[in-house]
């Protein structure tokens, strides 16, 4: 029984630790920021998820699982929001790669607002939100 | 796509500050699920679930969410925990699916990669379901989200190897059937209607169309 659960943790850790070496490999070869960032924040979700399963079953203790799970709630919970405003500040500053875009949506919406405001959109939130109301006099 | 109608709805807060420059404070009714989390980190770092030091990371949670109060989260007050069951584990196996597809395409098609930005106007009025669609959608690999339009709960977000229209279509398809699976799981009464409505008699028995 042990060693099965040995080659259980073994195979969860390769496993775990291939995801960021695609990661890594992703990073070199997807052409521009924004597909980038695919690669930079994903391998968190599965890999993480795969070592920590394996270290679990490794050290055979409950009292780590609310641990590992805690540290795998929280790379949840942040890595999406990373992802989000680095690629919404690389959009904006305009470092985005527009020839690998088969369909820009936002770009739009973005130009539309620019022409009804003046204002050239490289910083300004284009949301209708309560925040940008209450700035009109 | 037409812009939906832009009043204020009561799933949608303030901001933190209202236009008189108050602060909302949060209610005990919408802070709980941050004590109950903060109370669970305590006894977690500890490695200690007893009475006693959960009674003290209570006291200690009451306290940090008093002396840096966040801006409250209107909870849609219905949940489904067989629904949250079933989207936690479809879930894992997206993201499993997905992880073996962004791994494929890195390695592949490596340089020739092409991806799209689509925006998806969700159905929901509830910022803690755009909320959630977006980390969803984040957290399975091939999308993410790259700016929201929260007055018409509008994502617009970041798809990789995508090299069609139907392929956007598809996307957009599948970002609109993680919205379905949240508003079943968390949606406010209202909206769940509305999905059973929208999705017929047997809408919780019908496969995604991918």
């Amino acid at each position: 029984m042990d060693f099965f659960l040995e080659i259980v943790v073994a195979v969860l850790l390769v496993v775990g630790s291939l995801m960021s070496l695609i990661a890594g490999i992703g990073l070199i070869t997807f052409p521009d920021l924004l597909s980038r960032m695919h690669a930079a924040t994903k391998p968190q979700v599965l890999g993480f998820l795969l070592l920590f399963a394996g270290l679990a079953i490794h050290l055979r203790s409950w009292i780590l699982v609310p641990v590992l799970v805690l540290a795998w709630g929280l790379q949840l919970l942040t890595a999406p929001v990373s992802a989000h405003m680095i690629g919404r500040a690389g959009y904006r500053t305009k470092h985005v790669a527009k020839e690998t875009l088969h369909v820009d949506e936002l770009k739009k919406v973005i130009s539309k607002h620019s022409e009804a405001t003046g204002n050239t959109g490289a910083v300004r939130k284009i949301e209708g939100s309560k925040a940008d109301e209450n700035e009109k006099p | 796509m037409q812009p939906k109608d832009l009043t204020p709805r009561d799933q949608r807060i303030d901001d933190a500050l209202d236009t008189a420059g108050v602060r909302h404070r949060a209610t005990f009714k919408q802070e709980w699920p941050l004590l109950l989390l903060l109370i669970f980190v305590w006894g977690a770092l500890w490695q200690d679930f007893s009475v006693g030091n959960l009674l003290f990371g209570a006291i200690l949670s009451i306290i940090i969410v008093n002396l840096f109060p966040l801006p409250p989260v209107v909870l849609p007050g219905r949940i489904n925990l067989w629904y949250c069951l079933k989207l936690f584990i479809w879930f894992i196996g997206q993201v499993f699916a997905a992880s073996v597809h962004v791994a494929w395409v890195a390695v592949a098609r490596g340089r020739k990669a092409r991806s799209a930005l689509i925006a998806v106007p969700l159905r929901t009025e509830s910022d803690l379901i755009v909320m959630t669609v977006g980390h969803v959608l984040t957290l399975i690999p091939g999308s993410f989200v790259v700016d929201v339009d929260r007055s018409s709960s509008t994502l617009y977000l970041h798809y990789l190897d995508v090299n069609s229209d139907a392929e956007v279509e598809k996307a957009r398809a599948g970002i609109r059937d993680i919205e379905r699976r949240l508003i079943m799981a968390i949606g406010s009464p209202d909206e769940y209607e509305a999905i059973k409505a929208e999705e017929g008699p047997d809408f919780s028995a019908r496969r995604p169309a991918k």
